[in-house]
């Protein structure tokens, strides 16, 4: 069996690598766009700047962009007493420093952890988790979270998040760019539907490259190495299993401040539930019920 | 002849390489241990200054319940007293026993229970004591690792030649939640 520390290592190259990537697609869209206004290489050398301050931000910042942007607040030590008591014991049993406790404001039970590594790590819980999950529940999935943290999977996640959020913004932009058509190539008539033409080959090559990144950092055996490692900390894999069991049942299962870009670092599926092969093939998470399933068995 | 003298040079700096590396993955151990330790100390620590007041408040609402008072309060003083793991332990059991019929007690007073300040408390000493478990387990799961290592050959050698002595688990009478099994595949 893969022990804890052939995971962490995983994590730290396929962060490298993600990184690695982004920089890389940043700098071919910066050639592109720098070609379509006739200065190539200004427009690589700008792009290659921004990816490589990008790349910075993200490891320094991305956890309190992914935190902010998902509404998130420091828990209060008297109010959420509940909740810090439980994460400082969850540190304490995994022997790592304590995470920074955040609680969202939201009706639907979930929760997520991020960071670059143990020492600079975040957990925030919903405040529907805190009211309708007891204490071993709540254990069950501090203990997940925990176990994410540890293993550097907070790391690879975060950087997944921010990077598809960046990527899609950036596409967003070339889309818009060339929908007001003020670029040179215009002058040159025809060469409007190659430009056109262009656009549409590099969105349809770097769709896949974001889809293959997401699929990454959600690879669903991470969940149930998670769950499975999250038991073998609280000993008791039956609050986590009887947590998600109050997920499963609950009526709200959205939180409203989660998007595709961050949907992936939640223990359980915040968006909405759409159908179709393409949607399930792009499940951020393993089905509820195996999860569930393979708890009880434990 | 001198290539066999390169040769036991070579050997004998390997074996030396290893001896320095098998004592600081000792030492390494050995300091978490204590540092496991020292953590449960915190969460006892913690457990032993809110219990004054805890008791103050239930007093105020359940007056006549002496016999659980001096039982709490001869708890905590074993506490005070404990010195080894072995000692610690046992008096860690006692107040944890105790303190639980205190709570049984407070059951019976809605007053007391509807106490802000009780409440308070009860969240703080319910999260102590998770904690004091976890540490517990962090500081018996170390012990174990360090336990098994000075005992395996060739490990074993250089334990006795430094004077590396097996520590002891810190145990509970039956609360101890069991170790699960997991698999994959």
């Amino acid at each position: 069996m893969q022990t804890v520390y052939d995971r962490i290592s995983a994590n730290k190259a396929t962060s490298l690598v993600l990184v690695f990537l982004f920089v890389l697609i940043v700098s071919a869209l910066g050639l592109f766009m720098g070609y379509i206004m006739g200065l190539p290489w200004f427009g690589l050398v700008i792009a290659l700047v921004i990816g490589v301050a990008m790349a910075i931000f993200t490891f320094t910042e991305g956890d309190s962009a992914v935190l902010s942007l998902s509404k998130a607040r420091l828990a209060d030590k008297k109010e959420h007493a509940f909740l810090i008591n439980t994460v400082e014991g969850l540190s304490i049993a995994s022997g790592i420093p304590m995470p920074k406790v955040y609680v969202i404001e939201e009706n639907s039970i979930n929760a997520f952890a991020t960071g670059r590594d143990p020492k600079h790590a975040s957990i925030a819980v919903t405040t529907g988790a805190l009211k309708k999950l007891n204490r071993v529940e709540l254990e069950g999935v501090i203990g997940h979270e925990m176990s994410h943290v540890k293993n550097y999977d907070i790391r690879m996640m975060m950087i997944v998040a921010v990077l598809v959020g960046v990527t899609a913004l950036l596409s967003d932009m070339i889309f818009r760019m060339f929908r007001h058509g003020n670029f040179r190539s215009r002058d040159k008539g025809g060469a409007v539907l190659l430009v056109i033409l262009l656009v549409g080959i590099i969105l349809a090559i770097l769709s896949p490259i974001i889809a293959q990144m997401i699929r990454f950092a959600i690879s669903r055996k991470r969940e149930y190495l998670a769950d499975a490692d999250g038991a073998l900390l609280t000993r008791h894999p039956k609050g986590l299993a009887d947590a998600l069991e109050k997920i499963k049942n609950d009526d709200d299962k959205i939180v409203d401040a989660a998007n595709k870009a961050t949907a992936h670092l939640y223990i359980e599926n915040p968006l909405r539930k759409q159908g179709g092969w393409l949607n399930r093939m792009f499940d951020t998470h393993p089905p509820i019920d195996e999860r569930i399933k393979a708890l009880r068995a434990m | 002849m001198e290539i066999w003298l390169i040769v036991l040079l070579v050997l004998i700096g390997i074996f030396g390489l290893w001896i320095v590396m098998a004592y600081n993955r000792l030492v390494d151990l050995r300091t978490k241990i204590e540092n496991a330790w020292s953590q449960i100390d915190v969460q006892l620590k913690r457990r032993y200054d809110l219990i004054p007041n805890l008791v103050e408040t239930v007093k105020g609402y359940a007056r006549h319940e002496q016999k659980v008072f001096t039982d709490v309060t001869n708890a905590r003083a074993s506490m005070a007293s404990a010195k080894t793991v072995q000692e610690k332990a046992k008096a860690d059991n006692m107040l944890a026993g105790t303190l639980k019929s205190l709570f049984a007690v407070a059951e019976a007073y809605p007053d007391l229970k509807a106490n802000e300040n009780f409440r308070m408390l009860q969240e703080e000493l319910s999260g102590t004591e998770s904690k004091i478990a976890y540490s517990r387990q962090f500081y018996n799961d170390n012990v174990m690792v360090y336990n098994t290592k000075i005992q395996q050959f060739p490990t074993n050698v250089i334990a006795g030649m430094f004077n590396f002595t097996q520590k002891e688990f810190f145990k509970t009478e039956g609360t101890e939640r069991e170790n699960v099994k997991v698999s994959f595949e």
